[in-house]
């Protein structure tokens, strides 16, 4: 049968919307010309302004440092949770603890922004790095746990069973089992929590107060007082870290699958 | 894992639920739960000269949200979201289906096309648009030379723009769920329909579409709701005729410092991302239970 050409149309206008404005910005990064739209040679000298910006550069390591830290707690608050969604389903507590930790991504960012702040400000703790991190792992959480929860529900627990049957310890087979099996998971949560932390603005914006600063604050701070060819390189520098990233992972999960096909 | 009967073992089970379930429950009742409740709670308390809370009760603040810019605000988020999120699904159906038919190769370097700009800084891709519909940008000076925009007009600042790059930034995010559900669907279902006599579009809009209904509600939902909450779309190409009732609880936040009228001001917020959801829930009850097909047939 015949099948309509439109949908594909449809598809290839969506990919240029897509790439489009970033390809621009990206080219853009290397115009000598302040302004987009009219090329006047190549250049690098965006980039070379952009290492003698010692704001940017602090910005960049608060972003990591919250990042790895957020990464790190979030992955293990999100997989406990996980274990217990999967191991306890259909308990009472279950459902309410399902409810808790779907919440959070249905709610917009902007309201979690403006509640923390408040609870914060109303507790009296500082803003700044600690209340930065705290709302990371917030948001992270439920990320983390549903991804989690995805893997375990394809998991065939028996095989912990049959561990359990040869004689290794509940937790013997948990490290030399599950948690092997488990670990494509665990890396694909990691790095949604991770790239998460590390692309927040609305959140952090609320809740850093004037001392802390991460990578979007400061780039946000930059859109607004109209450094644009530096952002350009700096967005630039930043896609090239998301390209190899999305390549990495996609490597890592395929290879994943393999093996895990080559051991049915 | 086999169930052991005896009071001992259900008593472990027990408390190995409860340790396990304990950390993510209580960070998320301390950090969220206990927070949303309290923008409830402090929209009744006065602000204090220093952009803290101050003490005591008021309902003056819930009284400044009778200003009429706060409806008007809050039915220009309705519609614009509304708009953004309709544009959306006529780009993401027919995108989220062509992807789940391409051929292997292709369908997966579509999806990665696809997930790419998923992953990449919402900062970022906003202000690409920025740059683009700038008054010195590419977009601008095209539609002028071929005359369709006049040289003093502003692509920039006003609701068009807001709408534009509202598409732009949660599109990827509709495409993402009406794959995941175009690619379950059984097509020779729509062969079959055809054979029956059915015409392409019939057959798209009453097999395929009631087949990926899951799919077209999820993405509805996580284009609609950000929409209604966002704030750097019109912060960045909007103008202050596009404001929406996210710039006003950031205006309230960092212009005027004052937290209970921001609070106030989410309350509404809150209770129009609360109606959708319902309305989606209600929904989905009522068709559910006639048909009451989904779940029997699911092993």
């Amino acid at each position: 049968m015949r099948r309509s050409r439109f949908p594909f149309i449809v598809t290839g206008v969506v990919l240029v919307f897509f790439y489009l404005p970033i390809l621009i910005l990206v080219v853009d990064s290397f115009n000598a010309s302040r302004f987009g739209g009219a090329w006047r040679g190549f250049s690098l000298k965006w980039y070379a302004r952009l290492f003698h910006e010692p704001a940017i550069w602090e910005a960049a390591r608060n972003t990591l440092f919250i990042a790895l830290l957020v990464t790190l707690v979030s992955l293990v608050l999100g997989t406990t949770s996980a274990l217990a969604l999967h191991r306890f389903a259909n308990s009472r507590l279950q459902r309410g603890h399902y409810t808790l930790v779907y919440t959070p991504l249905v709610v917009p960012e902007i309201l979690m922004g403006i509640s923390m702040l408040m609870a914060f400000v109303a507790a009296g703790v500082e803003l700044g790095m600690l209340t930065i991190i705290l709302a990371h792992v917030t948001f992270c959480v439920s990320y983390v746990a549903l991804t989690v929860l995805g893997r375990l529900q394809d998991f065939d627990f028996t095989i912990i069973e049959a561990a359990r049957d040869l004689g290794a310890s509940g937790w013997t087979a948990a490290r030399r089992v599950l948690l092997p099996m488990l670990a494509p998971g665990l890396a694909a949560a990691a790095l949604i929590a991770f790239t998460l932390s590390v692309d927040d603005f609305v959140i952090t914006f609320f809740v850093a107060g004037p001392g802390a600063t991460t990578l979007p604050i400061r780039v946000y701070s930059m859109i607004k007082h109209g450094a644009t060819p530096l952002i350009n390189a700096l967005s630039t520098l930043l896609l090239a870290l998301t390209f190899t990233t999305v390549l990495v992972s996609q490597r890592l999960s395929a290879s994943g699958s393999l093996k895990s096909r080559t051991m049915e | 894992m086999p169930e052991r009967p005896g009071a001992g073992s259900r008593l472990r089970r027990r408390g190995q639920e409860i340790l396990l379930t304990a950390p993510s429950f209580l960070w998320l009742s301390l950090y969220f739960l206990v927070p949303t409740f309290l923008v409830f709670v402090l929209a009744f308390r006065p602000a204090d000269p220093f952009g803290g809370i101050g003490r005591g009760w008021t309902l003056a603040t819930l009284r400044a949200l009778a200003d009429p810019q706060y409806l008007s605000i809050a039915w220009r988020t309705f519609w614009v979201s509304f708009t953004a999120t309709a544009i959306c699904m006529l780009l993401a159906v027919p995108t989220g289906y062509a992807v789940a038919r391409a051929a292997p190769r292709r369908r997966k370097l579509l999806l990665m096309l696809v997930i790419v700009p998923f992953w990449t800084s919402f900062l970022i891709r906003v202000f690409a648009w920025k740059s683009i519909l700038h008054p010195e940008g590419l977009i601008k000076k095209t539609l002028v030379f071929l005359g369709l925009v006049d040289a003093n007009a502003s692509l920039l600042y006003h609701l068009g723009a807001v709408i534009l790059v509202t598409v732009y930034a949660f599109l990827p995010f509709a495409i993402l769920p009406i794959y995941a559900a175009a690619e379950k669907f059984d097509y020779r279902l729509i062969e079959a329909a055809r054979d029956l006599g059915a015409k392409p579009f019939q057959a798209f809009r009453k097999v395929f579409l009631p087949g990926v209904r899951q799919g077209l509600v999820t993405a509805v939902l996580v284009v609609f709701i950000p929409a209604l909450g966002s704030y750097v779309v019109p912060d960045i190409v909007g103008g202050t005729g596009s404001e929406l009732l996210g710039n006003k609880i950031a205006q309230r936040v960092f212009v005027d410092r004052n937290l209970p009228l921001a609070g106030a001001v989410s309350i509404v917020l809150i209770l129009a991302v609360l109606l959708p959801l319902l309305a989606v829930l209600a929904l989905q009850r009522q068709t559910k239970r006639p048909a009451g097909r989904d779940a029997k047939e699911r092993p």
